[in-house]
Parts: C-alpha cells; structure tokens; sequence
C-alpha cells in the first residue's frame, strides 16, 4: 500500500533579524538614504559606484571618496515581478526591478522602480527617487524609484537632510519556510511507533542495524533494505544528569537524566530520558524499556522515557563498544 | 602534472522527490557511480562533496550526506559549500599533490523543500540586495536585459536555444522538462519575467550526481577509455553586479583560456541556466559549430549544487563511451554567472 510521505513544516527564522554592523562605506550609504540622500564611492580608476564599497571591487585598493549621486538616473536593465512575495517585497503590489545608474555614477545600483505595469517600464527611462516617510537608514528608506516628474528630477528628500547621528547598524530579517520529508526508512519507523513497534534496518552485507534508519549503513554508504524490529528494552551506555530547568517544553523537572539506551537487537545507543528512579541511581549497564504514550502515533514522542526492568545490570562487555 | 581522468559518473534527478530524504537518493548514484569506475570503493584516497545548507534549511546538513559515502574505517574527506565543480577542482589538486591517487565527487541538493528562487537571495549582498529579495530568477533576468540590449540579441535567439535544449532533452532520461517545440512556439507564450519566458528558466530540480576521478595507471586500469583532463580552471567577479559587465562572461573568457579551451570541440555541456546564459557563455568561450547541451542542458533538469558536475560528466560519458573525442564543460555559480569553471576532457 502506498501511503503518503511524512512531511514537516520547518521555517528557519531568527527572531528579530540578523543586526549587521555596516562599516564606514555603508554608514555613509545608509546615513544618506536616512537623509534622503544617495551616496556612491569613487573607484581606483576614478569610476563612482552605488552603494559604496570599502574596497575596489577589482583591486581591493582602500577606497574613501564619498560622492553624492542622483537624485534622479537612467534604468540600463529591468525585469517584472508580476507576483510579489509576502513579508518579502516592500511595496506589496507588482513591480520592477531595475538596474538605475544615478546621475553622476558610472555603475548601476540594483533597486525598485514603482510603475502601473511592465509596458511603462523601458531602458533609458528616466528615473527618481520616491522617499519612504520614514526613514531609519535602510535600503527601503528609498522606496523605490518612479518615472521622473515632468520639467525634471524632483526626488529631493521631503525633510531634508538632518543632525542625527550616522547609522553604523541594520537589522535584517529572514525568515525561510521548507517542507521536510523523513524519507523512506525514517518513515517506516515512524509508522512503525503507531504499531508499538520499534522498527530499524541492516545493509544485506552487514549485521549491523541502525534505529532510527536513515537509508544507508553510514560505514559503507550501502542501502540499508532489510527491515528488522528491535525490542523496546536496552541498556545505558552513558548518561548524564541534567540540572539545568527550562531547556526544553518536552523536558521534565530537573534533575532528569539523558541516556544514550543500546536497545536490544540494535547496534546504535539511541538518545531517551530516564525516569522512575533518582537521578543520581542511574547508571552504565543498566536495563531499562520504554514507557509508550497511550495512543502512539508516527512521532518520536510516542516514546515518553525509558525506566529501569529492575533486571540485574548487563556486564560490561555486551556494551562496550558502545560506551 | 599528473594526467586524472574521469573513469565513472552517475546522475540521478526528480521534480520533487517527496519520498527520499537526501541519503537515500545519493546512495544509489555513489555505488553506481563507484562501481562504473571499477575501482573498489576502499581504494579510493579521497571524498569530497558539494551542496548548500540553505536548500534543507538546517546547518550543517552536508554532513549527513557522508552516510551515503559511507566514513568507516575514517576517510580522508572534505566539502565545498558549493556546486560540485569545485569539489572536482579540489580533488583534482589533491591527485596533483601526489598524496592520493583517486577521488570520489558528489554533489547533491534538494531544491524542492523550499521556495529555492527566494532561498537563493540568501548568498546575494545582505546589505543592499538581499533585503529586496530579488529571486535567483530575478537576477538573470536582469543580466538577460541588459544581454539583449548591448548585444542586439532578441527574444528570438533566446526561443532558440530553449527549443533546441527542450527538444534535446527528449533524449535525455533524466531530464524534467522536454518536449518538441518550435522557437516560433515558445514566442507565442507569455513572458513571466521580462524579458524572460517559463522557458528560458530551469525547472526547479531534486538530484545529486557522483564521480570517480584517478590519475594515470589506476585510471588505465579502471577504465578502457578514461575521460582525461586536459585542463580546469575556474575563475571568480566581484559580488556587485553593478561592478562587472552582464553582457559578457569575462571569468567564463579567462578561465577557458588557462584551461587551454581552444581549437575544435566534438561536444560542449555549459551550466546555463537559463536561456541568454548559453548565448554568453558561446560568446566567451568562443563556441563556434560544437554540439551544444546534448543533454538538453540545466534547462532541462538544474539539480542545483550537482549541475555543473553533471555537465562535465556529460562529457565524459561521451567520450568513454566514444561518442566523442573531444569535449569542453563549463560549470558556474553565484548570481548572474559570477564564478566560472572550465573543464576540457579528451580521450586518447
């Protein structure tokens, strides 16, 4: 029977944003742009590029010559957003994006032009500036570039430039959103935990068998196709004790202990929590099974934690290669 | 210089493969990969791969690729976060040194996890681009209009290199999209993103593919006929686009010559992704009358991180299997062909 892949959501997010500090070239780019203002740089061949580098971009030469640009400029290429991209794309409506060289650089600056639709954009259009009214020093400060007013370029900033101090850092959020599948022999196991079964896997040229399966047998990169079920009891190959709270919504009260179980028929410790005993009585050999949620399902969590068989303990030599 | 040869390649691609996670789809290309070269699987010195952390959304998820190689006993191993060109170029420099005598490549990403267009802005400036999220396509689009513009070049000479490469790609197992088309066709669909058309754009690919590179005897004794490089070379643009000229590849140029990209080639498999890209990539390289993208190209299957070592086992398939004497493969990176390799193979 064919069943549907397991699928997970996963964003990769940094709460906040990543702050950058800029350094001096686009503290002078972002200053400006908070300003109203756009600033380029004077390469080592006398050639002005927008946004500053600190450095040539072909020799790496120091560079430190500040020449302010624009307002308005020329578009020397341009591509169409029909759709644009939530959270992502500042305007919120269709645009374009454009390569703008600003009057008096020699290099073009990619940016947004504003316009009604594709057919109003074309090369050698003139451009200018449309300031964001609130302006923190930001490459959005610019919010985009317009088609240029009749009688000329108009895009002075609204309120000028101002006394505040220069910009030296930018927070810049990212967030990323991914679908992630367990793949074929993650999901058998998986599906194995809503049976109350713990299902691993061996390479045919080998016997040793991996939970949870991961498709190869990592010593020789070889399909791992044979299915094999291991018990649910095993034994502590190490631990340790955790005394610090709040580590996780999962983690019980401290102290608990963290144990890599060797379970049996198994070849790889895998990571469980011990409970129903003191902590600090946990130790190396000690048999212990897992305590099952009460309605398992294809989630890891379908393990609560392990606790001790009450077993005499497994000698040293049936583990330790594992400790 | 030690004379390295390619002596085995495997491929594997999906449009999205929701089944497989990343080791289950390497897995099979290495040992296939491994077992064409006839080389035994311990024998070889060295493994190196290529991918990008970006495309599963985890650090350091490279390293689970390393359970398809298999790392027991330890191996001598390493990684580049790049296409798996540059993997081939660093294995390569380690058969030069002398301290090994065979590698394995592979490269691998699963593009499909994610929206890859929006992920790729990640490796753009953070400072002045990223923040405006231009996509991956957005960037070649703007490299294709500024092409056009100074080169003189139309939307017609774009519908011609994607008909040809779609049409290509019917012969091509692992390709995603194919089909027989006329560039007259294609001209009649709307442009997505000007003055580009869903045609001239790589479909978004899953794949990996493997390699076995070993230099001199062992290449003799692994294959009747190794694909031999004659020369590799790879070169780098400044990250501001502003800062280089979009209408020609001068890295593409430069890197072609230390490689001793000259005289008559019986096939060429260039990493263009998109549709103006080939035009560029011919112009700098000088491609005049070869077989180009029999494949069909990345235009029909772009398995990001793998593609570029796709194109130069293209070749090499071709030419162990004697279907050419002399080929020419190109890979690239980075926005709006930043960074270009070029690899000239030939058998003997």
């Amino acid at each position: 029977m064919t069943q549907a892949p397991l699928i997970e959501r996963h964003a990769l997010e940094y709460p906040g944003g990543y702050t950058r500090s800029v350094g001096p070239a686009l503290s002078k780019f972002f200053t400006g742009l908070r300003d109203g203002r756009i600033f380029g740089v004077k390469l080592g061949d006398g050639r002005v590029m927008v946004p500053p580098t600190e450095y040539d971009p072909d020799t790496a030469e120091e560079l430190g010559e500040y020449v302010e640009v624009g307002p308005g400029g020329t578009v020397k290429a341009w591509t169409w957003v029909a759709e644009p991209r939530l959270g992502k794309h500042h305007l919120g409506k269709p645009f374009a994006f454009a390569l703008v060289l600003p009057d008096g650089a020699d290099l073009p600056m990619l940016h947004v032009v504003d316009v009604a639709g594709p057919e109003a954009m074309s090369i050698g259009m003139r451009v200018e500036p449309r300031w964001s009214s609130e302006r923190v020093g930001y490459i959005t400060d610019l919010d985009a570039f317009v088609p240029e007013s009749a009688g000329g370029t108009s895009g002075a900033a609204p309120n000028g430039s101002s006394d505040a101090e220069a910009v030296t850092g930018i927070v810049t959020p990212i967030r990323l959103e991914y679908e992630v599948n367990a793949g074929r022999a993650a999901s058998k196991y998986l599906r194995g935990l809503a049976d109350h079964k713990i299902l691993g896997q061996r390479a045919k040229d080998s016997q040793d068998v991996y939970v949870p399966p991961r498709g190869s047998d990592p010593k020789t990169g070889h399909p791992t196709e044979v299915e094999v079920e291991v018990s649910d009891t095993g034994t502590i190959t190490t631990f340790c004790v955790v005394n610090l709270p709040g580590l996780s919504d999962l983690a019980p009260e401290v102290p608990y202990v963290c144990a890599q179980i060797l379970l049996d028929g198994s070849n790889t410790p895998w990571f469980g929590l011990v409970q129903g005993i003191d902590a600090y009585e946990v130790r190396l050999g000690m048999r212990v099974k897992a305590v099952w949620v009460d309605q398992p399902s294809a989630d890891a969590r379908s393990i609560k934690w392990f606790e001790p068989t009450g077993d005499p303990d497994a000698p040293y030599d049936s583990y330790k290669e594992y400790a | 210089m030690r004379d390295v040869a390619v002596v085995g390649f495997a491929q594997s691609t999906a449009r999205k493969d929701r089944e497989r996670n990343e080791v289950e789809f390497i897995s099979p290309v290495v040992q296939v990969a491994v077992e064409r070269s006839g080389i035994a699987k311990a024998d070889i010195g060295f493994t190196i791969s290529g991918s990008c952390d970006y495309l599963s959304g985890g650090p350091f998820t490279f390293v689970q690729g390393l359970d398809a190689a298999g790392a027991w006993p330890p191996i001598r191993e390493s990684h580049v976060e790049m296409d798996a060109a540059w993997a081939l170029y660093e294995a390569w420099v380690a058969i030069q040194t002398g301290e090994v005598d065979s590698a394995l490549i592979y490269g691998f990403g699963k593009s499909s996890l994610g929206d890859v267009h929006e992920i790729m802005t990640l490796q753009y400036d953070p400072y002045t681009v990223a923040p405006l999220w231009p996509s991956m396509v957005d960037m070649a689009a703007l490299q294709a209009s500024v092409f056009l513009d100074a080169s003189g070049r139309t939307e017609r000479d774009l519908a011609e290199v994607a008909a040809r490469c779609r049409k290509a790609g019917l012969g091509n197992e692992f390709a995603i999209e194919s089909e027989d088309v006329s560039p007259e066709a294609l001209l009649e669909r709307p442009v997505t993103h000007a003055p580009l058309r869903d045609s001239d754009i790589p479909p978004v690919t899953d794949g990996a593919s493997a390699m076995v590179i070993a230099a001199d005897d062992v290449a003799r004794r692994a294959s009747s006929r190794p694909a031999w490089i004659r020369g590799i070379d790879h070169r780098i643009e400044p990250q501001h686009i502003g800062a280089r000229d979009l209408a020609a590849s001068v890295s593409t140029r430069k890197a072609g010559e230390r490689a001793g990209a000259n005289g008559s080639f019986d096939v060429a498999e260039l990493h263009s992704a998109f549709s103006h890209e080939e035009l560029i990539l011919r112009d700098a390289l000088g491609i005049n009358g070869t077989d180009v993208n029999p494949s069909g190209g990345p235009l029909v299957a772009n398995a990001l991180m793998s593609a570029g070592l796709t194109r130069i086992g293209e070749v090499a398939t071709r030419i162990s299997e004697g279907r050419a004497d002399r080929g020419l493969a190109h890979a690239t990176q980075g926005p709006c062909l930043q960074q270009n390799l070029v690899c000239v193979l030939e058998g003997e």
